[in-house]
């Protein structure tokens, strides 16, 4: 629901990030990972994310967005493992001490921008 | 291939044909944080959470709360679980001992704060609509409603968040521990339904059990499906209404607010 707020976010992050240097660019896409734990909706993002561009240097970027699992460590047999459905116990020892290693995620990766080439081809 | 994609593409050419050029130079050493090259793309890398900036907030006012000895409790749930009755009756009966404050969210109409502040504690109201009808409270919006308060008179700050089972689980507020309302006139499996707000608080409250005989409700799944998400998570079983279950309740919020001001004395 509050994924217009995420979307805004993106865009002045992504922003900022544009190299002063980099002169007239259009920026292609941006890497997003977001956990499958994290409250954001990829679909909804996207949606907002297309709207929140509008008349910014973004216009026209794409969100390319890697889901992750939720992979999980158990604190007392270190078994690894990746949690499917909502049971958060060990599927080895049943153990209800665990660690989120991923799925948490929320993050811009990179952003990938066009550049004319100088020379012409 | 990308370059035939950019020819085409139509806002990179004058309606003539010709195309832009631009003043900067394509050098080989372009910088720090550009690691990648494609034909024609450069990936710069970012690296940031995107909600980095709440989260620096957030710090902040752990910060300032800490400094202050206030334990920050953050209290959430889907509207209509009893959130505020809960909050209102724990009032009443710690507010002689426990200098508190309430920071109240809703979309809209100050009603909340309303039936909080006959508890006598200072309440502040937050309407989310002055900042886009949020379905959460942000750090910064709790920065500026605690400006509203006198911090050097508070031992416990409850921060009543928008009800709302999947956003505010988001939002770092700077506070100390994290509630969950569930109330029995909802699905057993709302723990399922939404793993991460039960993830991410320390304590749920089972909400109007008096009502237990009229309903349904299987209480058993209810607490097998929380600890299902999130094992051995305590569970007060209580009726805001009746305040029956009260007692361990405020107990263990009691035990809280004394271990947080005894961390600055």
């Amino acid at each position: 629901m509050h994924e217009m707020g995420i979307a805004l976010q993106i865009v002045e992050i992504a922003t900022a990030s544009i190299p002063p240097d980099a002169g007239a660019v259009r920026v292609e896409k941006i890497n997003l990972k977001i956990g499958k734990l994290a409250a954001v909706v990829p679909e909804s993002l996207r949606f907002c994310f297309d709207i929140a561009v509008k008349d910014t240097p973004l216009d026209g970027a794409r969100l390319a967005i890697e889901e992750l699992p939720v992979v999980a460590r158990c604190n007392d047999c270190q078994t690894q493992w990746i949690i499917k459905s909502p049971a958060f116990k060990c599927e080895n020892c049943d153990s209800g001490s665990l660690e989120i290693l991923s799925g948490r995620e929320l993050d811009i990766e990179s952003i990938e921008i066009a550049e004319e080439d100088d020379h012409v081809s | 291939m990308f370059l035939d994609k950019l020819f085409k593409t139509p806002k990179y050419y004058h309606h003539d044909g010709t195309r832009h050029s631009h003043p900067h130079t394509h050098g080989s050493n372009e910088g720090s944080g550009i690691t990648t090259h494609k034909s024609g793309t450069r990936e710069i890398k970012v690296i940031r959470r995107v909600l980095d900036v709440n989260e620096q907030m957030a710090e902040q006012n752990r910060k300032l709360f800490t400094e202050k000895g206030i334990f920050v409790l953050n209290v959430m749930s889907s509207p209509g679980s009893g959130k505020t009755t809960t909050l209102e009756k724990t009032l009443l009966r710690i507010a002689s001992q426990i200098k508190s404050a309430v920071i109240v969210g809703d979309i809209c109409t100050t009603n909340d704060a309303d039936r909080l502040a006959v508890s006598g504690v200072p309440v502040v109201q937050v309407n989310t609509d002055e900042f886009g009808g949020d379905c959460h409270l942000a750090a910064h919006v709790i920065e500026k409603a605690a400006g509203g308060l006198n911090l050097d008179d508070i031992e416990l700050l409850i921060v009543e968040n928008v009800g709302n089972l999947v956003c505010p689980a988001e939002f770092d507020i700077g506070e100390d521990a994290r509630a969950v309302v569930l109330s029995v006139t909802e699905g057993e499996d709302k723990p399922a339904k939404y793993p991460l707000m039960f993830r991410e608080c320390e304590v749920a409250l089972l909400n109007k059990i008096d009502l237990l005989p009229y309903l349904d409700y299987d209480k058993n799944k209810a607490v097998e499906y929380i600890h299902q998400v999130h094992p051995d998570m305590p569970i007060f079983e209580i009726s805001a209404k009746t305040e029956e279950g009260f007692d361990p309740w405020l107990a263990w919020l009691i035990a809280k607010v004394k271990g947080k001001a005894g961390i600055v004395e």
